[in-house]
């Protein structure tokens, strides 16, 4: 039984019935905390809508944040980063094709040198 | 010495010149035909392999008591010369339909994927 | 209940089922549609099983020899060949097994998918033929043990995947990225001819393992060693050679895509058997396995960091998919530097190998389910544009519980397949070197944060009002989703029981030369 499910990992182990329980537990008691709550929510009344400093709701397409305007932040203080990194992906043949021949050059450098 | 490697020397002069033309020209015809080549040498290299002096075709059946040219390479480089034909059609066919859309077939004009 | 037959010849049906199949397809559809589709479906399930009927044979019993032409399917050494195995042959080891069964489950997956979701484009007669080769490609390369059989294989894969890669020509920009996938491999398959060429002059042999028990480690055997490392490398897509994955994997159909990470899998075995089974201790394993680490720690790195800003959902994931073959070279590759090290191997060595290799296998599936749900979007918005899209989980629901078991196995969240084999890398290679596993965690961190925000961005949000129509994908494609999200849950949730019957062996059998030269030759080296 206990061969089957855990995953002896060399310094560690790996169990995910046991995980999977813990979540389960975890949940239970998630729920329990929810069955406590408020329970003067209504739906469909005006109780369920956004409310923006009073101004009305603007279209729901507009509201979604699309996927370009995240992780902004993590790019711009990556900027010396990537600004070198992504011009590398020109997309000119000819570039993959002496980046694939100078490596087989470089690798051929190595393994000569310390073989 | 020299002229028994001279098969040898012309697999890395053909190399060189094919390596030379896929990086160096613009035009896919001309990069295809560098392919070509580059195929040529190590077709070249593999029949070299095989070849023996003064020897003769491996047919057992009444054979006279010689030395024999081996029929693997020969073998290999038959099945590497259909698939460099499957290659090169293959290729050709890509460019007839790139000079139709994009109107050239310039490698400089195939970077519209990049990054 | 099978026929002793097809036991004793599954290597060669195999191949033959898809590779005629492959042939009929095209004939079959001109009577009807749904005859196709049958010999299609019909020829991969056969394949499949058939597969996973050696790939248990294999476990069971031990390596199998299937040898071509010869009086009987395991003599691989002619009395009167004077000890030299002459004929072409196929050697079926546990590692070759492992890669059988990720294929012959990927495989069946992504057909059943695509009998649904190519069904409305046009040319499928040759679809299916090339798809169909492409599959006869990888499992040749997968079970061959010879070397030019080999190159054969790796051949019909490129030539294949080429014309799918182009397969939508999508106003030339397919065919663009089929030309940069196709001048690349056909340059290292050449290269790979090459080495070829310089066994055979050397040790007058393609059989790999006669070319394994005669190695010298010359100055040409560096010469094709390198070349064979360099030319897989790139065709498994390990930066800074990956430019080509990116352009090939966005532009192929997605059925296609998922087939290909399987296919750029087959290329690593290649590598691995290689680097394993043909040098083995006769190479400096020390620097050897450092390269192979370093190009793992880039393809790590650099993959994901590219991924972050794409704003294609598969472009972003070609570049998840460089990431993750990352962690699969640096575990092997952990494994290969301490080789010639018994204690060190025994320590944390073969760990290493192991998570690797799950990590192939796991990949494989998530990999692959996360690039079918991305084509059953396209299915039904037809675009790839993260910037257009948003608020399909209301419509989408199966699609989107789908890509969620991808996207937590892919980010290494428990207790998905990704977190067993992830662990396993980090836990041996922190041992190695600890600066190693900590970059592979990063890496993991952002890879989750990537899915997040490819999640939020597609599903998450209110109705959009152009999507406001789209339905649920049909019940066909999410079968062929829910295989591989099956087979990901089933990992997850018993890795032990995976990487003691699947994985360790073929470890132990890639790590161990003298066994598979004895297979072949018998007596060991």
């Amino acid at each position: 039984m206990d061969m089957l499910f855990t995953l002896d990992t060399g310094t560690g182990f790996w169990n995910p019935l046991l995980w999977v329980l813990g979540t389960a537990v975890a949940g239970v008691i998630a729920v329990f905390l929810y069955s406590l709550g408020e329970r003067g929510y209504k739906k469909g009344t005006a109780q369920t809508e956004p409310f923006i400093s009073g101004n009305p709701e603007p279209e729901k397409g507009l509201v979604h944040v699309r996927s370009g305007n995240l992780y902004w932040g993590f790019l711009d203080a990556m900027d010396g980063y990537y600004r070198r990194l992504v011009p590398l992906h020109t997309g000119d043949l000819d570039d993959y094709v002496l980046w694939y021949m100078g490596i087989t050059a470089l690798f051929f450098i190595v393994v000569v040198v310390f073989r | 010495m020299v002229l028994y490697n001279l098969p040898y020397v012309a697999v890395v002069v053909l190399t060189i010149i094919g390596l030379g033309t896929i990086v160096l020209k613009q035009n896919l015809i001309k990069i295809f035909l560098g392919i070509m080549i580059l195929e040529s040498a190590v077709n070249l290299f593999l029949v070299s392999l095989g070849y023996r002096e003064g020897g003769i075709a491996p047919i057992y059946t009444n054979a006279p008591d010689r030395v024999m040219v081996l029929p693997t390479p020969q073998a290999l480089t038959l099945t590497s010369i259909v698939i460099g034909v499957a290659t090169t059609a293959l290729l050709l066919s890509f460019a007839i339909i790139i000079w139709k859309k994009y109107g050239s077939i310039e490698i400089g004009f195939l970077r519209r994927l990049k990054e | 209940m099978i026929p002793a037959f097809v036991v004793e010849n599954s290597p060669a049906l195999m191949i033959i089922v898809p590779f005629v199949a492959a042939f009929i397809a095209p004939f079959a559809g001109r009577a009807k549609p749904a005859v196709r589709a049958l010999v299609v479906g019909g020829a991969m399930a056969i394949t499949s099983a058939i597969t996973l009927l050696l790939a248990s044979d294999v476990y069971a019993h031990g390596t199998r020899l299937y040898v071509f032409g010869a009086q009987a399917a395991t003599l691989a050494v002619p009395q009167d060949s004077g000890g030299i195995p002459v004929r072409i042959m196929f050697t079926v080891d546990p590692m070759s097994a492992l890669m059988l069964v990720i294929t012959a489950i990927a495989a069946f997956a992504v057909v059943i998918y695509s009998l649904t979701s190519e069904r409305h484009h046009s040319g499928l007669g040759s679809y299916y033929t090339l798809f169909l080769l492409m599959v006869t490609g990888i499992l040749g390369m997968v079970a061959t043990g010879d070397i030019f059989n080999f190159f054969v294989f790796l051949e019909i894969l490129s030539i294949a995947s080429a014309g799918l890669i182009a397969f939508r020509i999508d106003g030339g920009v397919a065919v663009e990225a089929a030309i940069k996938y196709f001048v690349l491999s056909t340059i290292g398959a050449l290269a790979i001819l090459v080495a070829i060429g310089i066994y055979y002059g050397e040790y007058n042999a393609l059989n790999m393992a006669l070319i394994a028990q005669r190695m010298q480690f010359t100055l040409l055997d560096q010469l094709a060693l390198v070349l064979i490392i360099a030319a897989l490398a790139m065709k498994c897509g390990a930066v800074p050679m990956h430019f080509w994955t990116p352009d090939a994997y966005s532009m192929a159909p997605s059925s296609i895509t998922a087939l290909l990470v399987v296919a750029s899998q087959a290329s690593l075995y290649g590598l691995f058997r290689t680097v394993f089974s043909l040098y083995n201790i006769t190479l400096n394993a020390a620097c050897v396995g450092w390269l192979i680490i370093i190009l793992g720690v880039l393809s790590m790195v650099v993959g994901v960091t590219m991924a972050i800003p794409q704003k294609n959902v598969k472009r972003l994931m070609a570049y998840h998919a460089v990431s993750q073959t990352g962690y699969m070279l640096l575990g092997v590759g952990v494994g290969l530097a301490v080789l010639d090290n018994q204690p060190l191997l025994e320590a944390f060595g073969y760990m290493a190998m192991e998570g690797g290799i799950f990590h192939i296998i796991n990949h494989a599936m998530y990999k692959g389910l996360l690039f079918l749900t991305a084509g059953a979007i396209f299915f039904r918005i037809g675009t790839y544009d993260l910037n257009k899209m948003g608020g399909l989980g209301h419509s989408m629901k199966w699609t989107m519980v789908f890509f969620i078991i991808g996207a937590l196995a892919i980010a290494g969240i428990p207790p998905f397949n990704g977190f067993a084999s992830k662990l396993m890398i980090y836990e041996s290679v922190f041992v190695f070197n600890p600066v190693l596993s900590v970059i592979a965690m990063v890496v993991s961190i952002l890879t989750l944060a990537s899915f997040v925000k490819v999640f939020h961005s597609i599903f998450m949000g209110p109705v959009l009002p152009e999507y406001k129509d789209v339905r649920e994908v049909p019940g066909p494609m999410l079968a062929g989703m829910g295989i591989l999200a099956l087979v990901v849950i089933v990992f997850g949730l018993f890795p032990s029981l995976v990487v003691e019957t699947l994985v360790a062996p073929a470890a132990h059998a890639l790590a161990d030369q003298g066994m598979y030269i004895a297979a072949v030759i018998g007596g060991g080296a």
